[in-house]
Parts: structure tokens; C-alpha cells; sequence
């Protein structure tokens, strides 16, 4: 990945939106503009149908959403490729199994919290 | 035909002809697939299998369409494990685009701001093909970066 194209998605990721909106893709991918704006009107973050149509052009743009044509319909999706990129960058490979122990040992002790 | 389950994006500073040997020379997707070599003449109707450094089968299917070096579409089912081959057919489609790379950067960037867009997306033929699409789509990430890596810098990221 290019230093340029590394910055437009660290650009994108910092802003709390477009990370919820990242979330939501996450949760169920494939939404048009519509359904992810319906979505979040029930719960969420109030945002304008135009902050979510920028803030998903900023994420398209980053390369962290994808977009497929569907008749007159335009589905969204959670691209995780340029982050894996981003984690192999900085993860060396011999580290990955005690990250993911580590991170398991976290989440197992703070769900245990609640 | 159900909606694309997961569309992944790469872009690579590569030509369309190199992304599509990548993705069709048995010896090429073995350095970046993990050992794994696709077999097939890729021609549309032609059978189509991934196979493992060992031999054993990991997948098979068939060529749907094939239009070199743009875009390629297999039909998809694996054959390694029961529970996943229960999940019966996917389709996978491959395309190939010369486009400007990360347009607002482009003047900025090599090769006259040019990339080649990969696309992948990956669809069940029915709603019980869910655990097929789960199982690819933690292998697709891996296998993009490491292609993404062999072709621009001619090694790949990680082994496993």
C-alpha cells in the first residue's frame, strides 16, 4: 500500500460516523443508502441522508466500502482488505497466534464483567 | 441468484494482463494462495479445481464465463470438508479493471496514476450456502494482500 493511499484510510477511519457506519456494513453487509439511513434513524447516531452519502464517499474513496450495482439499486459492503494490509504492515508473522491469545484472554475477561 | 455475501477490493500497480495470469498459472497462485494451484484451461463450460500442495482437492467447479484478461466467473463448491460441501454451490466472480488508482491521489502516484482494480465477490446459490461463503471470506483478505504483494513487489507478506 502506498503512503498515499494508507492516508486516505486512516483520513477515513478518524471520525466516529464513519466508523459507526463501518459497524453497520460489518453487521449486515450489502445495505443501499436507504436502508443504512432507515437503520440508523431507529438507533444511532442522527445523521442527514447527505452526512451518510459524503461520509460513504470518503469510505469508497479510502477503498473500506465497495460498491455493487444492483438493477437501480447501489449495495454497500465492508472492504477489510487495505486494514488487513494495514495489520500485516505491523504484525510480524510469528506474533500473530500470541495477539490473537491475548486478545481472546481480553475479551473473555471483560465479558465476564458485565 | 441471492445478493453478493461479501465484495472485496483490491487495488494493484500492475497491468491486467499480470493480474490475470496470477489468477489462472497454477505455479503464480501457488506462491500466494498458500501452496494452493488452480487447474483449468479457463475456458467457459470448462471444469475448474483448487488443489492442495499434497494433491488432495480443496475445491472444484466449473468456468461459467471467462473474457481474459477482464473478467472470470467460476462456479464454486468445496469438496475437503462435509459440513462445508453440504452448503453446495457458490459463484465467484474476478474482474479486472485499469482505473485511476485512488483518483484524488492520482497525480501523485506511479505509472501515470493507473492501477488495476480487483474486484471479488462471492454469492451462495441458495440461503444454505452460508457456511461456504463464511469459510472463504476469512481465506479472500490473506490471499488479496498476498497477491497485491507478489505483483508489486514480487514476494508475498506471510506464509500461512
Amino acid at each position: 500500500m502506498t503512503i498515499d493511499a494508507m492516508d486516505a484510510v486512516f483520513r477515513a477511519l478518524a471520525d466516529a460516523s464513519r466508523r459507526e457506519l463501518l459497524d453497520r456494513l460489518r453487521a449486515e453487509n450489502g445495505q443501499t443508502l436507504s436502508e443504512l439511513c432507515a437503520r440508523l434513524a431507529k438507533s444511532g447516531p442522527s445523521m442527514t441522508r447527505q452526512a451518510v452519502s459524503k461520509h460513504l464517499a470518503i469510505l469508497e474513496e479510502a477503498n473500506l466500502v465497495a460498491t455493487v450495482k444492483r438493477g437501480r439499486e447501489k449495495l454497500h459492503y465492508l472492504n477489510p482488505v487495505p486494514i488487513h494490509d494495514i495489520g500485516e504492515r505491523w504484525i510480524a508473522k510469528f506474533e500473530r497466534s500470541r495477539l490473537q491469545a491475548l486478545s481472546d484472554l481480553k475479551k473473555n475477561l471483560e465479558s465476564g464483567e458485565q | 441468484m441471492t445478493k453478493p455475501h461479501f465484495v472485496y477490493v483490491t487495488y494493484i500497480r500492475s497491468t491486467p494482463e499480470k493480474v490475470w495470469a496470477a489468477l489462472t498459472d497454477p505455479q503464480t497462485t501457488k506462491k500466494y494462495w498458500f501452496g494452493i494451484t488452480a487447474e483449468s484451461d479457463f475456458k467457459p463450460g470448462s471444469p475448474w479445481a483448487l488443489k492442495f500442495e499434497d494433491g488432495r482437492t480443496a475445491d472444484t467447479g466449473e468456468i461459467l464465463e471467462a473474457d481474459p484478461p477482464r473478467r472470470l466467473v467460476v462456479r464454486w463448491r468445496n469438496e475437503f470438508k462435509p459440513e462445508i460441501k453440504a452448503a453446495g454451490w457458490s459463484r465467484c466472480t474476478m474482474e479486472v479493471e485499469l482505473v485511476d488508482y485512488y483518483p484524488r491521489y492520482a497525480e501523485r502516484t506511479v505509472d501515470g496514476g493507473k492501477a488495476v482494480k480487483l474486484t471479488i465477490t462471492h454469492e451462495a446459490e441458495t440461503e444454505a450456502g452460508a457456511p461456504l461463503i463464511e469459510a472463504v471470506s476469512t481465506g479472500w483478505p490473506k490471499v488479496l494482500s498476498n497477491l497485491k504483494s507478489l505483483l508489486e513487489t514480487g514476494d508475498i507478506a506471510f506464509k500461512a
